[in-house]
């Protein structure tokens, strides 16, 4: 054991620097994050440990007495369980219609579809279109059709706020994803769609099916994992979009919660790294739920 | 209609798309495709509106009187603060430049043993770095800012950059594309006398060029659109970056609207820019994407 090591020195040292900042930055911190959330710690002073009748002192306030934390959830949960899904058939369904296209316009679609993903900054656009006077692009055009008399409170009311983060956050969500499954499609063998065609495939929707989904399951598999990586970490949209917090926290997601109480003026970092471990197993458990169910149904 | 379609030589191509299915293609390729381009085409009209065009009501979608005032207002714009307007481009330029260089290298330099050499320990690491793409780093900020408080990096560039240097997904791609290399030409260097170094370098990165101009991609378009992490460690007005000075200008509403989308605007450049050029090397990246188990 101790001769490979030494044979494959160079391969170690070629690893070691990433390796190195990867657990400082993202091993540790996980680490850092559990150790903290038993204590109540405020940056100020050493953190007090709980003692063993209180140990998950921070977990059961959050759970029993954080009536926000709830709220949060179950936004974190709605966006998760609406935009995960739909932003992941979106890519799908666009990548496998812009695949059809001849190849310079695919690539001026792919660029075009992409574009809000490359451009992140631009949702700030978003906040002008949905502005709640009657200034707002989207209120003057429902205006102007008839739609509405009165400009709709886009921003403010609580029935429509979670809907706006949701809308942005689909227009942002063509990203890694989208561009794996125009490559997987590209990568599916063409002679499995002659064989196919010979063998009674009729439309493209069974050729999807039968042929084309079956022979892109690792890149179907990546795309899942990051979108739903991606839509359990809404925060910093709804933040800009409604405000932090959203009226009546309509908006409010865990992460959003997370940074209420480790930044000023609270400081409780221990609760913070409470609500972070949370959210970290949740992420990483719907990410294994999926990885499970789409390997058992190959 | 045909010629928008490529059937290329597959027999039987055209018994699977109807010319009714080609149309329905189109359409909601175009009604998608609407959505996702409206909120770009107005930014670059804003960008270009003269001050009554800003504040008219009801508000048009197109510039009538094309202006370049909302470029020029841009040092008014951030003159509540004491910064030119300068500065922010520099910043944000310096760190993703040294961001973006410093995360290829690392990536390349660990995805080459991780990908061709039979070291104990390499598969713990891959499944450890696959594990990490299943959450966000946003789940980790508050641990993160205890360590960067620790190394004494609050207020300072390292806290945005060093993190930004080892991105997992920079990682995996480059190890599963580095895979395809042919282990003889591997082989040959090494009968050549090339250490391990020496072939990296010489004989594996200029075989893996869509690999790293996609990370050059991924990289850039992350660290220049951040506003996250700098918004949290740096406090220092004349260090702070461009999406900042949009949210600071953009703060002023309605009136600052054009200077808001001039810099939106200019903001959108470079990574657009960027993925125009490498769009044929990230996709051939991404058909190595799959995950395997």
């Amino acid at each position: 054991m101790l001769g490979k090591i030494k044979k494959y020195r160079a391969s170690y040292l070629m690893v070691a620097p990433f390796f190195l900042l990867f657990v400082i930055f993202t091993v540790v911190p996980v680490f850092i994050a559990i150790f903290y959330s038993f204590s109540s710690y405020n940056v100020m002073q050493p953190p007090r440990f709980f003692d063993l009748q209180n140990f998950f002192k921070n977990y059961l306030d959050l759970f029993l007495g954080d009536e926000v934390f709830i709220i949060t959830v179950k936004n974190t949960f709605l966006f998760a369980v609406i935009t995960g899904p739909i932003s992941y058939a979106a890519c799908l369904l666009i990548a496998w219609f812009v695949n059809d296209l001849s190849p310079r316009m695919r690539a001026a679609a792919t660029l075009l579809f992409y574009a809000p993903s490359l451009s992140a900054n631009v949702f700030f656009i978003w906040k002008f279109i949905f502005s709640s006077d009657s200034n707002g692009l989207l209120n003057s055009f429902l205006t102007r059709l008839g739609f509405t008399n009165e400009p709709i409170l886009w921003l403010s009311d609580t029935r429509y706020t979670l809907l706006v983060v949701i809308i942005v956050q689909l227009w942002m969500s063509l990203g890694t994803s989208f561009l794996a499954f125009i490559a997987g499609l590209q990568g599916v063998d063409r002679n499995l769609f002659e064989a196919g065609a010979i063998d009674g495939v009729k439309n493209r929707w069974q050729e999807l099916y039968h042929i084309t989904l079956p022979s892109m399951k690792e890149q179907l598999l990546f795309g899942a994992v990051m979108q739903i990586t991606g839509a359990f970490a809404v925060g910093g949209i709804s933040a800009e979009l409604v405000g932090r917090p959203s009226p009546l926290y309509s908006a409010h997601t865990i992460i959003m919660h997370m940074e209420d109480y480790a930044l000023a003026p609270r400081f409780e970092m221990g609760y913070a790294c409470a609500i972070a471990v949370v959210l970290f197993t949740v992420t990483l458990g719907a990410n294994q739920l999926i990885k499970y169910f789409l390997q058992r149904e190959s | 209609m045909k010629k928008f379609f490529h059937f290329g030589n597959r027999v039987g191509a055209r018994a699977t798309r109807s010319t009714i299915g080609n149309g329905f293609v189109v359409f909601i390729l175009g009604i998608l495709g609407l959505f996702m381009a409206t909120p770009m085409v107005y930014t670059i009209n804003v960008a270009f509106k003269p001050v009554g065009e800003l504040l008219k009501f009801p508000p048009d979608f197109f510039v009538q009187n094309p202006t370049l005032d909302n470029f020029a207002n841009l040092s008014n714009a951030v003159s509540n603060s004491v910064v030119p307007f300068s500065r922010y481009l520099a910043n944000s330029l310096f760190i993703s430049i040294i961001g973006t260089a410093g995360n290829v290298l690392l990536s390349s330099l660990a995805a080459y043993p991780l990908a061709k050499h039979k070291f104990p320990g390499r598969n713990f690491i891959f499944s450890l770095i696959v594990l990490s793409l299943m959450f966000s780093p946003v789940v980790l900020s508050v641990p993160r800012y205890l360590e960067m408080s620790a190394f004494g990096w609050l207020d300072s560039y390292y806290a945005i950059v060093v993190p930004m240097l080892v991105t997992s997904l920079g990682l995996y791609l480059m190890k599963q594309f580095m895979e395809q290399i042919n282990d003889a030409i591997l082989e040959a260097a090494r009968i050549d006398g090339a250490g391990e170094l020496a072939t990296w370098w010489y004989v594996v990165m200029p075989a893996v060029k869509p690999a790293y101009l996609t990370l050059i991609l991924f990289a850039f378009k992350d660290i220049w659109n951040d506003s996250g992490s700098v918004s949290l460690y740096i406090t220092t007005e004349s260090q702070k970056t461009l999406p900042l000075a949009l949210m600071t200008i953009m703060q002023g509403g309605l009136p600052r609207l054009g200077s808001t989308s001039v810099v939106g605007f200019l903001m959108m450049i470079p990574p657009i820019l960027t993925f125009f050029i490498t769009q044929s090397n990230v996709i051939e990246t991404m058909k190595s994407s799959g995950m395997k188990d």
